[in-house]
């Protein structure tokens, strides 16, 4: 078990070095990154059915004991939302693979190898036991993506990665000094210790630990007020850039919030991040309602989206927790496929641009039905992945009698859906504008039919979500149990 | 933990705070190195009482290594990030002539009620 929690973090971080290693020839090239992914992805498929079955396992690296050493802790949280994450990095890069050769692609020798770093680096921010490996992770994570975002070097990639980069530093920054707060007030950065050991600190630097990381954590997470700089730069990537991005990045953030405030249970601060919640939702909403391109409506939607995994979060009940970790599992493939079709209109139409496409419903059926799918699943209509995870959420919140969150979440959904509409309206209905006399970039057909395989992998994949909600919901009941009673966790780690 | 070291956190956190808020990129990264050193500077105070050198086999009288190590660990990474910062504001240099952070275009236009197809 030790093997596949190592490979998870190491199979992509050797296939990156060997894929810089072998950078000009493509085809090996992209043979070692799609190991490298395939490999993680696999080992965290089985991880996750070997911790369903039986228990939480810990790996201490270099077998130094839980203080001291690094600890690796693969529990039944992480290793349900490790394989989703890994499947849908698989999943872009096959979409990658086929973008390349038009005009809309990243630039092939430095994104495989780069998405592979950027792969350890999520594996590690799930499995890692302590908060200086999960700050290494997160740094991992955030390098990688400074430099995906960048890397093109046009003039408004490097206007939005300097807001990007210039705002992640600083919570970088103050994630440094957090970890120096932990330490001189537990002695130790492992989470399960210092979980301990802060239950017994005064209430005052209990909570300003807790708020600290807060706002550590909400700016990778993108929660109000800490959001500006997500909308202005992911829609300025190529697109399968934005698609993991705005599947995985803030989603590892609020994964972290989850983790921390869970299990050192500050519930003191369950009032202000569900105000959080309520604004970082209507905003995000209304965000969204404002654009005109269809990369930036959906970028405002991730935001929308976060509301609703802080406000399970916030309500601090068992049910509440669940409801997060399942809207987490169910909004990063279905956030993925929807810019992954972006990133097919914009292929096919030249611009993603509302006023400046239309019609493709009848040219292109499959990809209005590729984007309907997971459109729907966002604004939480049944059948879909969607209406489980938004249901649970809204149920949670009834349970504790929030009346204000609950309508906040239910004026949000409807806002997504009036959005989604405006996409549909803009893209897929009426007459492309005469005034683009576009040629479409489509210019080899082998590259489209990848492209449109790996959409169509992913929206299948989101089906499977919902088809399978109820043992993920079951999932997600015991991860939250586990999280909300952190003796056996802080057992598990210092045996 | 002394007040010198509290003195030296506040006044390179102040300072760099303060030149994080500039709109050159130039000011930002000088800021960010200051940033970065106070928060090693933490790091380091909350380990305690200084002593000797942590030499393995040596036991009384000497420093915490564990944030000595955690801060070894920051110091790499920030100086990788300075170099990414540089070469950001290197391209900015080229492509614009100044290393400003500008504002959002898009969010601009948008706010300004413009029509849509006056772009470009």
């Amino acid at each position: 078990m030790s093997v596949l929690v190592a490979l998870t973090i190491l199979a992509p971080l050797f296939c990156a070095a060997a894929g810089i290693a072998l950078r000009t020839r493509s085809r090996l090239r992209d043979g070692v990154t799609l190991f490298g992914l395939l490999a993680a992805a696999g080992s965290a498929i089985a991880l996750l059915v070997l911790v369903a079955d039986d228990r939480t396992h810990v790996v201490r690296v270099g077998g130094w004991n839980a203080e001291l050493g690094i600890v690796l802790v693969a529990d039944l949280f992480a290793t349900l939302v490790l394989p989703v994450a890994l499947t849908i990095i698989v999943v872009v890069e096959i979409f990658a693979i086929g973008q390349r050769r038009t005009a809309w692609g990243a630039n092939p020798e430095l994104t495989g190898p780069l998405l592979c770093v950027l792969t350890a680096g999520v594996s590690l921010a799930f499995l890692t036991g302590d908060l200086f490996t999960l700050f290494v992770a997160f740094e991992m994570i955030l390098v990688s993506s400074y430099v995906l975002l960048t890397h093109q070097g046009q003039r408004g990639q490097i206007r939005s990665g300097m807001t990007y980069v210039v705002m992640n530093l600083l919570a970088s920054t103050l994630f440094l000094f957090g970890l120096a707060i932990v330490y001189a007030s537990t002695g130790t950065v492992n989470i399960a210790i210092a979980t301990e050991r802060i239950a017994e600190l005064p209430d005052g630097i209990r909570l300003g630990i807790g708020a600290w990381f807060l706002v550590v954590f909400g700016t990778k997470a993108a929660i109000f007020p800490l959001f500006s700089w997500l909308p202005d730069s992911y829609p300025t990537a190529p697109t399968t850039i934005t698609a993991v991005f705005a599947g995985l990045l803030t989603k590892i953030g609020i994964y972290a919030i989850i983790r921390f405030h869970t299990l050192t249970g500050m519930e003191e601060l369950g009032p202000i991040i569900l105000i959080l919640a309520a604004v970082t939702m209507i905003i995000g909403a209304f965000g969204a309602l404002a654009q005109t391109d269809v990369k930036r409506i959906l970028s405002f939607h991730i935001i929308s989206q976060i509301g609703y995994m802080l406000m399970g979060l916030g309500l601090f009940t068992e049910a509440g927790t669940a409801a997060a970790i399942l809207f987490l599992v169910h909004h990063m493939p279905v956030k993925t496929v929807l810019f992954l079709v972006g990133g097919l209109i914009e292929n096919d139409q030249g611009t993603s641009a509302l006023d400046r496409t239309g019609g493709l419903a009848a040219r292109r059926p499959l990809i209005a039905v590729f984007f309907a799918i997971p459109a729907l699943s966002l604004a939480g209509l049944p059948p879909f992945s969607g209406f489980v995870a938004k249901f649970a959420v809204i149920s949670a919140g009834i349970a504790e009698a929030s009346t204000v969150i609950v309508t906040a979440a239910l004026v949000a959904g409807a806002l997504t859906l009036l959005s989604m509409t405006k996409i549909w309206v803009g893209v897929f209905w009426g007459e492309r504008p005469d005034a683009v006399s576009g040629t479409s970039h489509d210019d080899a057909p082998g590259n489209r039919t990848t492209m449109v395989t790996a959409a169509g992998l992913a929206v299948t994949g989101t089906l499977a979500i919902s088809l399978f909600a109820g043992t993920i919901f079951d999932l997600s009941q015991r991860a939250a149990q586990d999280l909300r009673n952190p003796a056996g966790y802080i057992a598990e780690v210092q045996s | 933990m002394s007040i010198s070291l509290l003195a030296i956190i506040g006044g390179l956190t102040s300072t760099g705070l303060y030149l994080i808020t500039a709109r050159s990129l130039s000011r930002i990264i000088l800021g960010f190195s200051l940033l970065g050193h106070a928060a090693v500077v933490a790091l380091l105070a909350s380990g305690g009482t200084p002593g000797e050198a942590p030499i393995a086999g040596k036991d009384a009288g000497i420093s915490n290594p564990v944030p000595q190590a955690l801060g070894l660990t920051a110091i790499v990474i920030s100086f990788g990030l300075t170099l990414f910062l540089l070469a950001l504001a290197g391209r900015q240099q080229t492509l614009a002539g100044d290393d400003l952070v500008e504002d959002d275009l898009e969010d601009r236009r948008i706010a300004s009620g413009e029509s849509v197809g006056a772009r470009q």
